[in-house]
């Protein structure tokens, strides 16, 4: 027990905190322990996870992305005009362009990383300024609302009554960030080029001399982001029914919070799918919790802002150091 | 050569040349190693051993009309995958570990290789992992992440890596630098037996005695280009020394009798629970004490404690007569204390910063007019030192990195001679530096002694003590149990002693 809670110190806390957080908000408020809250809850939070499962990847083969909300913008409008040039399209040549276009932007920060040897942050700071820019210039700000019908309507998978006369349902974008966890899970946790993925973010030299591909490694990272971006822009449009260009905007820096509560590290080879899905929950949680006591969301921010600070001090503080100065 | 040549040859590089930015690292350089063979490659710093190796395991590729063939097959250009599949493996001398990852993964990583993705089954890895492990008749916890382990454990999953898989050609690049004598002989015997199975083991260190025990040849680099094979039979350190630097040192015993001077340092019964118990120890003006003793042996602890850097539970420290108890190490400073600690190639010193911002940082203070740094005065104190220590810079302002191994372990120096020190406490001064460097300090620490400066030099090499030191002193357990003159005791018989 002792080992499994010292190789998963950020996950271990990450739970403690999102029970002892629970537990409080549930006394506090009515409405919070309840089944509406909760899908409400998960409705809100699938298109971030997506995000999250992308950023995650790119973060433990040690780079960084910044650019990806705005990309996401960039994929809904792009999606959105090839689809009407197409009358209309259907769901599944909605994947196919979102994700195709999403592949497309992130190998191009890939490409700018691996081919030029600019850091990664510096590239996605020019390509989020880039990807930005070239979206307002064309589109004028203006919005998209009339969308193909399959796009914008809502999809319940599941739906209850409750006693109080609401109903709690889950949407499609939950399955959809099921799936994305799920392959997410599976790529970095169970394959080969997951491991490799996280050898390259540890110590890139060493994987350069053991013979792993450098270009490769970026690319896939980007790549999967990419892909993540598309799918997130897609469900984010069929979330809130529209496309709006600055819709996105600034969700990213959100995301990469959530993500690095989740325990991955900036310098490489460090995160989990779980603790990430945690940390996405725990800042999910802690704005709901916010919102049901009432609280102004100008101080959002703050709060979620405190919550991170600690977060990361305790984790980097460590389980580890605590038992080995006790013993 | 010619004779070398032959079937049996599983690496055979011709005419290497290696550039970097118009600096030659290699020169048309030859290098073969046969099956079953323990070849040495030897050489300074910066001779360019690192860089061969970096070149037949397809780090690097050689400049043009280089010749390199694999178990006869020729191979125009290698990758670092090329090579592992024709069965070259390295042990790295920064290990080039994952440090996230786990023990089992970290030594089983070669199956986890190659584009096409797959399920990675932990189960696998595993026991991968653990067959290499047997090899070499160590156990490890498996799944512990590497980051947890200490370095020499480490060392043994490097060299557990490089069994996976049918490895034909082992290159180990300072294998041994941070193992102690017990894991240093438990690695040799490792070597043996994978010769014995017809493995060729390529072998770089800096301790030339290890070299001359382990291996049947030796290919000698000095400045990029290569001095010659030789066998190891009849060969000596002296005259190997000889072969790598182009120059002749004198290994004589440099002990002179100071008991008549003035005591600098004098400890009674100094005691830290679990790292020294009851050190008495007394340092003359102008002498230089030895320590020595294995790893663990409460050697650099005393170091630290002297320094202020820890303190003790029970006994005296007295400098010039008068106790002191120092509540840090800038108390130490103050009182004329110097410690020029083991890793202070990466600790002592800011790499990217000039030679002249390095020597000035210790002593700012000194060197201000006004309020501001005064250009003049800094100028005045980076020339003299840089004098008085011989070191071979291009200017003042080049950043310290540009400078040598040896070069840069006299800035260290000089940066702490600044301070004016009354002792000098030299932990491991010359772990990872080359012969010809190492000749150099200690003509300096001898040139200090001889100005008055008492010395304490800290070494778990015993000829390092034994010809530097006036007095040596053994410790082990935390005890100081024997001290030795080594005008009177043989070097053999203080490495008896020691490493016994």
């Amino acid at each position: 027990m002792r080992n499994l809670v010292r190789a998963n110190t950020t996950e271990f806390w990450l739970i403690l905190v999102i029970l002892a957080l629970s537990l409080f908000l549930s006394a506090a408020t009515e409405q919070f322990f309840s089944l509406v809250n909760f899908t409400d809850l998960m409705n809100t939070s699938a298109v971030n996870l997506i995000f999250a499962m992308g950023l995650v990847v790119v973060l433990i083969a040690g780079g960084i992305d910044i650019s990806f909300a705005v990309a996401a913008s960039v994929v809904q409008y792009v999606t959105a005009l090839a689809l009407m040039s197409l009358g209309g399209g259907n769901w599944a040549l909605g994947f196919i362009i979102a994700g195709l276009c999403g592949i497309t932007l992130g190998a191009v920060n890939a490409a700018l990383i691996h081919h030029f040897r600019i850091i990664s942050i510096v590239v996605t700071i020019a390509t989020f300024n880039v990807f930005f820019g070239l979206l307002m210039f064309f589109t004028r700000g203006v919005s998209i609302y009339n969308l193909p019908d399959w796009w914008s309507a809502r999809i319940i998978l599941w739906e209850q009554e409750t006693a109080s006369g609401a109903w709690a349902e889950l949407t499609l974008p939950v399955l959809v960030m099921s799936i994305c966890v799920f392959l997410t899970w599976m790529l970095i946790g169970h394959s080969s080029t997951g491991r490799q993925l996280y050898a390259y973010g540890d110590n890139p030299e060493a994987a350069r001399r053991i013979g792993i591909n450098e270009a490769a490694m970026q690319y896939i990272a980007f790549g999967w982001l990419g892909l993540m971006t598309g799918i997130a822009g897609l469900m984010q449009v069929n979330y809130a029914q529209e496309v709006v260009p600055n819709a996105l905007f600034g969700r990213e820096l959100d995301v990469l919070a959530a993500v690095v509560l989740g325990g991955a590290r900036l310098g490489g080879g460090r995160g989990t799918v779980f603790g990430c899905v945690m940390g996405v929950l725990l800042i999910a949680i802690a704005e709901n919790g916010l919102n049901l006591l009432g609280v102004s969301p100008y101080a959002f921010k703050m709060v979620v802002g405190a919550i991170i600070l600690v977060a990361i001090t305790l984790s980097n503080l460590s389980l580890d150091t605590l038992v080995r100065q006790r013993t | 050569m010619a004779e070398r040549a032959g079937p049996g040859a599983v690496l055979a590089m011709q005419r290497v040349s290696k550039t970097f930015g118009g600096v030659k690292a290699l020169d048309h350089v030859a290098f073969e190693v046969r099956a079953g063979e323990v070849h040495c490659l030897a050489g300074e710093n910066g001779s360019g051993k690192s860089t061969l190796i970096k070149i037949a395991t397809g780090v690097y590729s050689a400049d043009p009309g280089a010749d390199i063939r694999i178990a006869g097959q020729r191979v125009a250009a290698p990758t670092p995958g090329l090579a592992r599949r024709l069965g070259i493996a390295v042990i790295w001398q920064d290990l080039a570990l994952f440090p996230e990852m786990t023990v089992a993964e970290n030594i089983a990583f070669e199956t986890l290789l190659g584009a096409r993705p797959r399920l990675a089954s932990q189960r696998r890895l595993r026991e991968t992992a653990q067959r290499a492990l047997d090899r070499l008749d160590v156990a490890l916890d498996l799944e512990a992440p590497l980051r947890r382990l200490p370095i020499a454990k480490r060392q043994i999953v490097a060299i557990a890596r490089a069994l996976v898989g049918e490895a034909k050609l082992i290159f180990m690049d300072e294998p041994t630098a941070s193992l102690t004598q017990t894991e240093t002989d438990h690695l040799l015997a490792i070597v043996r037996n994978l010769a014995a199975g017809g493995v060729a083991v390529v072998f770089v260190s800096h301790r030339l005695a290890e070299v001359l025990e382990i291996a049947g040849a030796v290919t000698v680099l000095r400045d990029g280009g290569l001095v010659g094979v030789f066998p190891t039979a009849g060969m000596t350190q002296s005259r190997l020394t000889e072969l790598m630097t182009g120059q002749t040192f004198d290994n004589a015993v440099a002990a002179r009798d100071r008991s008549t001077a003035a005591p600098v340092l004098e400890v009674r019964g100094l005691t830290r629970s679990g790292e020294y118990q009851d050190i008495d120890l007394t340092i003359r003006a102008g002498e230089t004490v030895g320590i020595t003793g294995l790893i663990g042996a409460g050697r650099t602890e005393l170091g630290h404690t002297l320094f202020g850097m820890t303190r003790a539970e029970r006994g005296e420290i007295r400098l010039h007569g008068r106790p002191v108890a120092f509540r840090s190490n800038k108390d130490a400073i103050r009182a004329g204390v110097a410690y020029v600690s083991e890793d202070r190639l990466s600790l002592g010193l800011i790499q990217p910063q000039s030679i002249a911002d390095n020597l000035a940082l210790p002593v700012l203070d000194r060197l201000l007019s006004g309020g501001l740094i005064s250009p003049r005065r800094k100028a005045e104190l980076v020339d003299s030192w840089i004098r008085d220590l011989a070191v071979k810079i291009g200017k003042p302002d080049d950043p310290v990195s540009t400078l040598s191994g040896g070069n840069q372990q006299r800035i260290v120096l000089a940066k702490w001679l600044a301070t004016e020190p009354r002792l000098l406490i030299l932990d491991a001064p010359t772990v990872g530096v080359d012969v010809g460097a190492r000749a150099g300090i200690f003509a300096i620490i001898r040139k200090l002694a001889e100005q008055g400066l008492a010395i304490l030099l800290i070494s778990d090499e015993a000829p390092e003590v034994h010809f530097n030191a006036d007095r040596v002193l053994h410790m082990a357990g935390g005890r100081i149990v024997g001290e030795y003159d080594p005008r009177e005791t043989s070097l053999a018989a203080l490495e008896r002693a020691v490493y016994a």
